[in-house]
């Protein structure tokens, strides 16, 4: 991986821009602090571009400045002048022609390194062997899909995805709603999932980490609160986790677990959602077999703790106005039980 | 110049009480019928053209109180001021208030009200029509404030996106309500633009030749051409989308599950959308060179590659509006042609801001308000133009399409390319709407709060963009660092409202208390300057003989006017399309209630259609009594005179035609 975009931050007068971003410390969901490869070309091409429009922006303004500084005032009265220096006149003309020829060539330069760059993002879809990801975008969450030629090796996951850092990535973009559009601004630029147009978004992590994304095309109430998680680990962690993934939810351990996934059972909450390894099978909602291992709920838009938690299952309705998540009556003891039993799904 | 055609304006030989009654008979021919039936009724442009233009800043201040809440909501993370749904609604009718009840009527209200005096002629070519489109933009407008007060305002965004606003999605009549008011609206922009374009290509002063049309005309042209070819696109979209909506109609034409296509309703908003950037900015660079030409005290620099380069983007501007899909499942290559063209029209951009500042180089400033608004103008637009050619990058723009980097980049191109120069045209043309002068100093202030306010809101925004912060969400948690810049923010929006108000406050003082203008306070090139302030409706004692492009400049104490025209009849010259030779004389109508009761049976028709179909063929049965009338009392009211032949000079043959005193 060629570090092309640091150096031209150092290189350039816009070092300090470039410090002010890191200093702003939320690199982990920025478009100019890339983690991949094409991300990385992509900040590249913005470094360049935006050296390039800061200088004919400040050109413009030097022009301004002086024009303002060297003419003579005039007032209302004044006659204009109608038949002007001819000379003068000519000069004037020819430095406008000069500029505008500047400025087809600037275009034109431009547009071959915007070209340049689209083709080095489409390296990565010749690799061999992509780690295919299938991406459900739905109102408004994510489903996550690890493809396995074995059904039963299959991992279904929301709004996180891990992914091994090296290795290139396929995602298989899809919608059965509305539009939304995939964007984890470290890896790539976004991608929009359209209802019948099934689409692909390949990338690299190059950096371990744990990046932001978010739905980046309008997608009704909970546009805000549908965001999801990159999580990249060297290639042993990815296994780890993998391997971890593809078990079916631990038993229930003390009694309040056991009366919590007894509750959960007999309750709607089967309706849509799935825990592996038990009679819930509902797909309408995110897969819960580990979602105890998740650092947040609710797209990313919720810490995951006992008293989020619990809030969450009996009101989601006053966290994520508009989501499909009905309110729930549970007794104190009854919601007690549950939250133990969803926090053991590790 | 045919000195024949015309006669010289003789007034030694014209006696005092000849003058005067000449101008009472002028004045009763063209003045408004009394009461509120007369003020409804109205043909005179300049009546139609204000309202448009007051009707648009009240629309504004809506829109700016919207932005305000939206501002509010953002300014924590985690805000809890604004549901969700509450707002989805504000910013939808944020936006498609300032673009559809704003931005386009305000731009045409002022063509309205200025083309017909800039080029000499006392009305638009079609009068009562021009108040039909006045009253279909209102009820449109209306349409939309009354859905956000009911709390059933639009939510699926400005462009409206399907399947969001389709029937699964879009629930109740909110998506109804924006598709009728955009084609209201549209139908009232089709309605000016026609009525532009033929006004400034049949009713130009003798001697206004092609090229000596004032550049702000031109830009009216070349705006109107567009609204012709880029609003037929939307109105489709929107009525496909009622259609789909309607529940006794139920088509597919943009349900996936059908057949129907998505991407399509991309393509058929985006074909318009794009150049309805255009038909907003190209009226503003019209204003721009106006402003320039007067305040630099010389002749415009490069008068014919401005008008050149107004048509080229017009033009490439239909051309480039596949930039907005660039993140959707197009083809690549494809995509790669509108990166190409989305360049190019940086081009004709540049030529305009080289030509400017050539002229304000090689000038003398007199450096007035609506001055100091252009400069703004530079400082803004300038930077707009350059964050749009990162835009039109197709890699760079999958990073930063869709983001707050696009919003600070669109109001960089909107409010400084359309709003600084409106405000900078409000400063200058003041006093023709009322004889007095707005206030100097207050109005330095209102620009550069304006300026820094806005700096203040738009500038972090291109960082939030690029920090990862998508558009159109009601909330952001704090962890993603988003907070400070947002804060930053809205105190900016503080900054513009205080500024704003300082324009309303200064507005309605100078209005009734303002210092009197005189009839040429800037020492201003075109024609309306020729006329006292406030300008009486007749506008023209005598239409005037064009001598050059800068007619007023040019003009000198006896320089030809227009004779034999009625003055007891409503009636202008008309003249050839390339070099403004007299042709015959044109009559127009006067006021009529009729257009303003076939606008209340268009509205009500477009209403009922969000609830049954059979409120097309109903209105269509209602309208065609409503044209009846309209076209009846066309032909009683007002027969257009038809003199015979030998008082009928000008009409009858131009080379023969004598000089004469005055027809009556």
């Amino acid at each position: 991986m060629t570090r092309i975009s640091s150096n031209l931050k150092a290189a350039s007068l816009l070092a300090p821009a470039s410090v002010f971003f890191a200093a702003c410390g939320h690199g982990n969901q920025s478009a100019v602090e890339p983690s991949g490869l094409q991300a990385e070309h992509l900040s590249f091409l913005w470094w360049m571009f935006l050296a390039i429009t800061a200088a004919v922006y400040v050109a413009v303004m030097v022009i301004l400045v002086a024009a303002f500084f060297r003419t003579r005032r005039a007032v209302a009265e004044d006659d204009a002048e109608l038949s002007p220096d001819p000379l003068r006149e000519k000069r004037a003309s020819s430095v406008v022609k000069a500029a505008v020829a500047v400025t087809v060539l600037t275009m034109f330069a431009l547009m071959l390194v915007s070209f340049r760059t689209g083709r080095a993002l489409d390296t990565l879809s010749q690799a061999q062997t992509p780690l295919e990801i299938k991406v459900t975008g739905q109102q408004w969450w994510w489903q996550i899909e690890y493809k396995d030629p074995t059904p039963s090796n299959m991992v279904t996951t929301a709004n996180e995805i891990h992914i091994p850092v090296g290795r290139p990535i396929k995602l298989e973009l899809v919608s059965h709603d509305v539009i939304h559009s995939f964007w984890a601004p470290n890896f790539h630029g976004k991608k929009d999932l359209i209802p019948n147009y099934p689409t692909t978004l390949f990338f690299r992590a190059d950096e371990p980490g744990v990046y932001w994304g978010q739905c980046a095309e309008f997608c009704g109430f909970e546009h805000a609160k549908m965001r999801f998680m990159v999580i990249a680990e060297p290639q042993e962690d990815f296994d780890r986790w993998y391997s971890a993934s593809q078990q079916p939810a631990p038993e229930p351990v003390t009694d309040s677990q056991k009366f919590g996934r007894d509750i959960f059972l007999k309750s709607v909450c089967t309706q849509c959602h799935t825990i592996q390894g038990t009679p819930a099978n509902g797909r309408v909602g995110p897969n819960l077999t580990h979602v105890a291992g998740k650092p947040y709920i609710a797209s990313g838009s919720l810490p995951n703790d006992r008293e989020n938690l619990a809030n969450w299952i009996a009101d989601p309705q006053a966290i994520k106005p508009g989501i499909r998540m009905p309110m729930n009556t549970y007794s104190p003891e009854e919601l007690n039980a549950l939250v133990d039993y969803i926090q053991s799904l590790k | 110049m045919k000195d024949a055609d015309l006669s010289k304006k003789q007034s030694s030989s014209l006696t005092e009480a000849r003058i005067n009654d000449e101008l009472r008979a002028l004045e009763s021919t063209w003045s408004d019928k009394p009461g509120i039936i007369g003020w409804l009724s109205t043909t005179d442009h300049k009546r139609v053209g204000f309202r448009m233009v007051f009707t648009a800043f009240c629309f504004f201040t809506f829109g700016g109180i919207l932005a305000g809440l939206m501002r509010l909501q953002l300014s924590l993370p985690g805000n809890n001021f604004l549901g969700p749904d509450m707002y989805n609604q504000i910013f939808t009718t944020h936006g498609s208030t300032m673009m559809f009840l704003f931005a386009v009527p305000v731009m045409e209200g002022m063509g309205i009200y200025f083309v017909p005096l800039m080029i000499g002629t006392r009305t638009l070519a079609f009068p009562r029509l021009n108040i039909l489109g006045y009253y279909t933009y209102l009820f449109g407008g209306l349409l939309l404030f009354f859905g956000l007060l009911l709390n059933i305002g639009p939510d699926a965004g400005w462009f409206a996106y399907v399947p969001l606003s389709g029937p699964e999605y879009g629930i109740g009549k909110r998506v109804d309500l924006w598709s009728q008011m955009v084609s209201l609206t549209e139908i009232s922009a089709l309605i000016a633009s026609t009525n532009i374009i033929v006004t400034v290509m049949k009713l130009r002063a003798p001697g206004m030749s092609l090229n000596r049309i004032p550049l702000f005309v031109w830009s009216e042209v070349i705006t109107a051409v567009m609204v012709i070819f880029a609003m037929p696109a939307v109105m489709i979209g929107s009525s496909l989308l009622s259609m789909d909506r309607l529940t006794n109609v139920s088509t597919h034409f943009f349900n996936q599950a059908e057949g129907g296509d998505p991407i399509m309703w991309q393509h058929l908003f985006w074909f318009f959308g794009h150049p309805e950037v255009y038909i907003i900015f190209i009226p503003a660079t019209g204003m721009v060179s106006m402003i320039i030409t007067t305040f630099s005290r010389r002749k415009t620099f490069g008068y014919t590659a401005l008008v050149l380069t107004m048509v080229a983007t017009a033009f490439i501007g239909f051309g480039v509006w596949v930039h907005h899909m660039f993140v959707t499942p197009l083809p690549q290559l494809g995509q790669s042609i509108f990166t190409a063209s989305s360049m190019l029209i940086v081009v004709p951009n540049g030529v305009q801001i080289f030509c400017w500042l050539a002229t304000l180089w090689l000038g003398r400033w007199n450096l007035k308000t609506p001055l100091v608004f252009i400069l703004g103008f530079f400082g803004v637009f300038v930077m707009g133009g350059l964050t749009g050619v990162m835009l039109a990058s197709l890699p760079l723009d999958t990073q930063l399409h869709d983001t707050y980097f696009v919003v600070a980049h669109f109001h960089y191109v909107l409010i400084g390319g359309a709003v600084f120069p409106l405000f900078g045209a409000v400063y200058y043309w003041f006093p023709k709407f009322c004889g007095r002068m707005l206030n100097e100093a207050a109005g330095i202030a209102h620009c550069i709060l304006f300026f820094v306010g806005f700096e203040l809101v738009f500038f972090p925004m291109h960082i939030l963009g690029l920090i990862g912060m998508p558009r159109r969400v009601y909330t952001y948690l704090p962890e993603t660092g988003w907070g400070d810049l947002n804060m930053l923010a809205s105190i900016g929006a503080a900054v513009m409202v205080i500024a704003t108000l300082i324009f309303f406050i200064n507005a309605i003082y100078s209005w009734f208390w303002g210092r009197v203008a005189a009839a040429d306070p800037w020492g201003a090139d075109t024609l309306e300057w020729s006329l006292p302030s406030p300008i009486p409706q007749y506008a023209f004692q005598y239409q005037p003989v064009v001598q050059g492009r800068h007619a007023v400049w040019e003009q000198t104490a006896d320089s030809p006017v227009v004779t034999g025209l009625h003055i007891n009849n409503r009636e202008v010259v008309a003249t050839s399309i390339h070099d403004a030779v007299p042709d015959h004389r044109y009559g127009v109508q006067g006021p009529s209630i009729m257009p303003f009761v076939v606008s209340v049976i268009t509205g009500a028709m477009f209403v009922g259609f969000m609830f049954t179909p059979w409120s097309l063929p109903l209105g269509m049965i209602a309208l065609f009594f409503g044209f009846l009338g309209w076209f009846w009392s066309n032909s009683v009211e007002h027969r257009p005179p038809y003199a015979p032949l030998e008082d009928n000079p000008v009409y009858d043959d131009p080379a023969d035609y004598k000089p004469a005193e005055a027809a009556v």
